[in-house]
């Protein structure tokens, strides 16, 4: 890795060219053989920044509190990198990212870089590339890295794999909190977000999500349940994630997190190139064992343990 | 590191058109662009949406930060024959020259041309189909492409 000289690209980012990180980020995103040699290029670069990761369902406020928490660093004369990430519409592939919109005076400020991702439908890349979008901005030497994430699902795992504190926002709105939990969002909080503290029903959510902590088994951390009016104050959560943050400080806490979301970024990894590699060239075989079971000669299941005993062969 | 076989690429997909719409000035007549937002999503386009009262300075950081390959500036204010030449100006000072400029509003038959021949795309005005912008950005960005691959 130290052998080769840095390709020019990486060398600019690394530099704080802006217009090369822009760039990068577009390979990031494509995952092609360009980004990998750019990754690679980087990856000494990174596990500087801070990262933080901000989700939870759609509508719950989430890029307005991202808005204040990066204000908040910014008060402090931190500069923020930023990764906002909208879902694609799974038709057309289009997508409408607002979370300019949304963060309009942070955005403006040439201290914020902010890049706005489309999930591009669960084939693409987002999996992938959205935590290497974060080793790009970390290498180039955000002090904060921030990503933030609509929708539900896989997605939020792959944000609390690549970020060193991970809030999950609600608001009364977003239903109950057994629904939060049957999404598998609390698990993944270092912090819980009740935002638009001040509508019906936002005492009782933050309620029930402490009766929730109450019952989980204990945890060397016990993640928050903070209460927001995002609009006006995100102060109590930005505060939270920086409790977290102090906390993952002490006795090696952070190596071990940090360890613990590579190997799942790995796995994923290896997964992806494995299945690559062992498929390659072999529809035919898949089209036969697809027949058997479709016309019922095999299971599925018996097709698919055949086809992997006739790859390894 | 470099290890000729282990290296399987990963599949590629084409790059959807990124697109930045942004309103400039100080009118607060966003619904046009938020139409223009939507038609082009719909056509499969990727649409950075800035919102209302851009600055052309915030306009070129986003479409740096972005990597877009246009920038359509919706302006109703009267103030086009400054902020498409600041906006022009500022992409060549951030290497971003190969991004279409468009736009639209109300804007009179010379100034378009004027705005033309400095090096601005075509200006769309009221009444404008948007699948005839949609045709416009797709033929545009790819000869783009083309012409800086």
């Amino acid at each position: 890795m130290s052998t080769t000289p840095l390709p020019p690209d990486a060398e600019a980012i690394l530099r704080g060219d802006r217009r090369a990180l822009g760039k990068g980020l577009t390979c990031a995103e494509a995952m092609d053989d360009e980004a990998l040699a750019l990754l690679d290029a980087l990856w000494g670069s990174t596990g500087r920044a801070r990262r933080i990761g901000i989700t939870g369902p759609p509508g719950v406020g989430k890029s307005t509190l991202a808005s204040g928490v990066i204000r908040a660093h910014r008060a402090l004369g931190r500069s923020v990198g930023v990764l906002a990430v909208d879902p694609s519409s799974p038709l057309t592939g289009g997508a409408l990212l607002g979370d300019r919109h949304r963060m309009g005076a942070e955005a403006g400020d040439p201290n914020v870089f902010l890049r706005s991702f489309g999930s591009r439908g669960s084939t693409g890349g987002l999996s992938r590339a959205a935590p290497f979008a974060l080793d790009l901005l970390d290498a180039a030497g955000f002090d904060v890295v921030l990503v933030e994430t609509a929708g539900v699902g896989q997605t939020e795992i792959e944000v609390a794999t690549s970020a060193d504190s991970v809030a999950v926002v609600l608001s009364p709105e977003s239903g109950d909190a057994v629904q939060a939990m049957k999404a598998g969002l609390i698990e993944i909080a270092d912090v819980l977000c009740v935002n638009k503290a001040d509508r019906e029903g936002a005492e009782a959510m933050a309620e029930a999500l402490e009766g929730m902590l109450d019952r989980a088994p204990p945890a060397p951390w016990r993640p928050p349940v903070v209460r927001t009016r995002a609009l006006e104050d995100a102060t109590a959560l930005f505060e939270a994630l920086e409790a977290h943050g102090t906390w993952l400080l002490e006795g090696g806490r952070i190596e071990e997190r940090r360890r613990r979301g590579l190997r799942g970024r790995l796995r994923t990894l290896v997964h992806a190139l494995l299945a690559e590699r062992l498929l390659a060239g072999r529809d035919a075989l898949l089209d036969a064992r697809a027949g058997e079971a479709a016309g019922k000669r095999r299971s599925l299941l018996d097709a698919a343990r055949s086809t992997v005993e006739e790859i390894l062969r | 590191m470099s290890a000729p076989s282990p290296r399987a690429p990963l599949p590629r997909s084409p790059r959807p058109i990124r697109v930045l719409v942004a309103k400039a000035g100080l009118d607060g007549h966003d619904r046009g662009a938020k139409v223009v937002a939507q038609a082009l999503r719909d056509a499969g386009m990727e649409v950075v949406y800035t919102g209302l009262r851009q600055t052309p300075e915030m306009i070129v950081k986003a479409a740096s930060e972005e990597d877009v390959d246009a920038i359509g500036i919706s302006l109703l204010s009267g103030a086009h024959m400054t902020v498409f030449p600041r906006v022009l100006e500022l992409l060549k000072e951030h290497g971003l020259s190969h991004v279409l400029l468009t736009g639209g509003g109300v804007i009179p038959e010379k100034d378009c041309e004027a705005l033309r021949a400095a090096g601005v795309g075509m200006l769309f005005g009221p009444g404008t189909r948007t699948s005839d912008l949609i045709q416009y950005i797709q033929r545009e960005v790819a000869l783009r492409r083309a012409h800086s691959a």
